[in-house]
């Protein structure tokens, strides 16, 4: 609990909500929105968290904020854990920790005046005094960039830009060491964008503050931030400062996410990683790397030699066989309404052929083994032997990223990452990222 | 030369209301061309939507009203069509793609039943069991997996990106020449968008599809056009050649969006003031309370007309680009990069401006 404690720390954060059934509201299940995640926020800095929507960024920061209650972990203020806090810490805290939203238009009361709005913090809080309020309130509207006029307008008459800036005038009012932002400017046209994120940066170097930024976009990421944590499914997967990140990307997650940024310049187009599938649910997110259903990088199984690519389309086969299953009969449908047969009638070796063309597997793998095995299962299926298809796969194919959960590792780029193909280098594992570069 | 699929020529579109009349849509041109993209890019308030809804007057009429101009598809003239030719057209020759699909399916009913019916409707010979195979083969070549035991599950069934591929498997249904796009990726995070963007390029490739698509973001412009209409406050201020335009941008505006664009390493400098008041809109070029190089011509008359910039397919819409004037004021003297900061004051006439 020294004074040199970070002004934020979260600890192997966990928020899962429960997913009950029928009428006594049994729990058969959690939705795991956040799952165990570690960062630090210094005071004067700005930590980014990214991610696809579902990830559990905003989760993450309700529950550390204690606007929802976390399931597990710690989250320490300036070295002391918020879930332990009582009522009169946690106002307290309440006053320290401000926070900014993605719609401006419905974060404001339209019929409360711009100032009334802004002051009600000061007024929550125990200022009675409405003059000093209204000072305080002008001085902090010149601030963001309006006018102390603006005083006594109403929400409709400011333009969207317009009213995060009075966001951020709100969230401000109290003087509080940390904001955090759920997409600030997301809403916004990008020449307003731009306008709003200068202000956020020297906003922050004025007031000292440490800010957590959470965003899907990377680009506003890059412009904002000074370390920014990678989310997947409730996890961090990659944790680096800015350019680090940006230059040097060492999850393949990240890579694919940074690549399908689509880049203001028409030479550059169809460089982008393509990702197979949907984020998965988090209530059953996949075993090991999390993000081992739709990695392009996903490691081939020991003993077997496979093309980076046709392993990829293989792994699709092994990851539909585990969800909703290929249904034959479906298949077999489909090859004779193509062809105008009778499903009856569809010999199984075109059953077989469809399956490998839906999921771009080539008519013979290179490696005979691997083809041995793989025909053995496609037989299975077409014979409408799903399980002994799906066991005899998950046997052959076992891929180390489904079978063990890399941990976060320092990568020989410096920064941590928890992926299995940079887990080899020379590397211990860290159990605090915020040390992490 | 042939005419093109799509020609919109000096197309007003209005909308009356009790604060005066929104001039939403103010003269705009534009050309596709079968298997051609072309990108309507603009920000919030500036005609695109309009623009492409009035393609099939979708608007609401009253209060909007198109008041001027010619909309021709593949030579017939769609602002004099009859309201029962404008349903054939509709989801028949164009189809339409929406940027929430969650609102344009519907939630009561099986995903394949929402494609026969626009089967269905468009081609009346079609029975039931073929209007199926057919709902099947489209669900196949948008990508959605074991499209024959899926269509017969509901919308909520499928993720956001599965979603909007059911709606351009809806929109394909007929065989569209043409398909409007109004924001088609918007809603769906980055890595789902580059599916979603690859997939419109497959069908156009496969069908030789003309696509108008509309959006705000000038990387997925950069990705899929093949030519851009920047607009703004209702009018067009540069057109062109994809790669002419992110090459060499040359308006103004064109030049300060880019500008302004987060995330390319290089410091971002904003636009400054605000979109001009629809109702009441500046003279002269739109653009000039906000542009850093406007002079005295930029502030009376019309909307300047579009100068050819180089000999290719790029024009402008800016005084300095007019024969005879010189486009370094805009461009700097090597005409490369040079790109002076968007006027800090805004010089907003209407008030209320961002500051």
């Amino acid at each position: 609990m020294s004074s040199d404690a970070p002004l934020l720390e979260v600890r192997n954060l966990k928020k899962h909500y429960p997913i009950t059934e029928g009428v006594l509201k049994r729990q058969v299940g959690n939705v795991r929105a956040v799952d165990g995640i570690s960062f630090a926020v210094e005071r004067g800095e700005t930590v980014g968290l990214v991610g696809e929507s579902g990830c559990g960024k905003s989760t993450a920061a309700t529950s550390l904020l204690r606007l929802e209650e976390p399931t597990d972990g710690e989250v320490l203020f300036e070295g002391r854990d918020i879930t332990e806090y009582d009522k009169k810490e946690l106002k307290r805290f309440r006053r320290e920790a401000q926070m900014i939203f993605q719609d401006p238009t419905s974060s404001f009361d339209p019929r409360m005046s711009v100032g009334e709005s802004v002051a009600e913090p000061l007024t929550v809080h125990g200022m009675r005094d409405r003059e000093r309020r209204r000072r305080i309130v002008k001085d902090l509207l010149e601030r963001v960039g309006l006018s102390a006029d603006d005083i006594d307008r109403y929400p409709h008459e400011f333009s969207g830009g317009q009213k995060q800036r009075i966001g951020l005038a709100r969230a401000l009012v109290l003087n509080p060491k940390l904001i955090v932002a759920d997409e600030p400017v997301s809403a916004l046209d990008v020449s307003i964008q731009a306008e709003i994120l200068s202000l956020m940066k020297d906003v922050q170097t004025e007031f000292g503050l440490g800010m957590l930024f959470i965003s899907h976009d990377l680009s506003v990421v890059r412009e904002i931030c000074d370390r920014v944590a990678v989310m997947y499914l409730g996890e961090i997967v990659e944790f680096a400062a800015t350019d680090e990140l940006f230059e040097n990307p060492q999850h393949p997650y990240t890579r694919a996410l940074l690549s399908s940024i689509p880049q203001p310049d028409p030479t550059k187009r169809g460089s982008a990683v393509e990702l197979s599938g949907d984020v998965p649910s988090p209530s059953n997110p996949p075993s090991g790397c999390r993000f081992h259903t739709r990695c392009p990088e996903v490691i081939p199984p020991e003993g077997y030699d496979f093309e980076q690519k046709t392993w990829r389309s293989v792994m699709d086969l092994r990851v539909r066989l585990g969800r909703d299953g290929v249904n034959a009969e479906a298949v077999r449908e489909f090859v004779a309404s193509e062809s105008g047969q009778e499903p009856e009638s569809v010999p199984a070796d075109r059953v077989r052929a469809e399956i490998r063309r839906e999921f771009d597997i080539p008519e013979e793998l290179s490696d005979p083994r691997a083809e041995e095995v793989l025909s053995t299962a496609l037989r299975h299926l077409a014979n409408d032997e799903q399980a002994e298809g799906r066991e005899l796969l998950a046997e052959e194919f076992e891929t180390v990223c489904e079978s063990s959960a890399p941990e976060l590792r320092r990568t020989p780029a410096g920064h941590v990452a928890s992926c299995h193909l940079v887990s080899e280098a020379e590397s211990n594992a860290v159990s605090t990222p915020s040390t992490g570069d | 030369m042939t005419e093109p699929l799509l020609s919109i020529r000096n197309l007003k579109t209005h909308f009356h209301t009790d604060e005066g009349t929104v001039r939403a849509v103010d003269g705009v041109s534009l050309d596709v061309d079968r298997g051609e993209t072309v990108c309507v890019v603009g920000e919030s308030g500036s005609g695109k939507t309009v623009t492409a809804e009035s393609i099939t007057r979708l608007i609401p009429e009253p209060p909007g009203e198109i008041v001027d101009g010619t909309v021709r598809f593949d030579g017939e003239d769609v602002t004099a069509m009859s309201e029962k030719q404008l349903e054939a057209l509709r989801g028949g020759r164009i189809g339409h793609i929406f940027q929430n699909p969650q609102g344009a399916l519907n939630p009561v009913y099986t995903v394949g039943w929402q494609i026969r019916e626009a089967i269905q409707l468009h081609d009346k010979k079609a029975k039931d069991k073929e209007a199926r195979e057919r709902a099947i083969d489209l669900l196949d070549r948008v990508g959605i997996p074991d499209a024959t035991s899926r269509i017969d599950d509901y919308p909520h069934e499928f993720s956001g990106g599965m979603k909007q591929r059911i709606v351009i498997a809806m929109a394909l249904a007929s065989n569209p020449d043409l398909l409007i796009a109004d924001e088609p990726t918007t809603a769906l995070d980055v890595t789902i968008q580059m599916q979603i963007l690859r997939l419109l390029n497959q069908v156009q490739e496969e069908f030789n599809t003309g696509i108008v698509m509309i959006t705000h973001d000038l990387g997925v412009v950069a990705e899929v056009a093949d030519r851009v209409v920047v607009m703004y406050a209702g009018k067009v201020m540069e057109e062109g050649d994809v790669y002419e335009i992110f090459e060499n941008p040359s308006h103004p505006y064109t030049r300060a969006l880019l500008e302004c664009l987060p995330g390319r390493g290089e410091k971002m400098s904003a636009i400054g003031g605000s979109l001009p008041s629809t109702t009441s809109p500046p003279d002269g070029c739109r653009f000039h309370p906000r542009c850093p190089y406007a002079v005295g011509d930029c502030e009376i008359g019309e909307q300047p007309p579009m100068y050819a910039v180089d000999d290719g397919d790029h024009a402008v819409s800016c005084v300095h680009f007019e024969p005879g004037a010189d486009p370094s004021v805009v461009l700097g003297e090597d005409g490369s990069d040079a790109v002076g900061g968007a006027r800090a004051d805004g010089g907003d006439e209407t008030g209320g401006d961002a500051r």
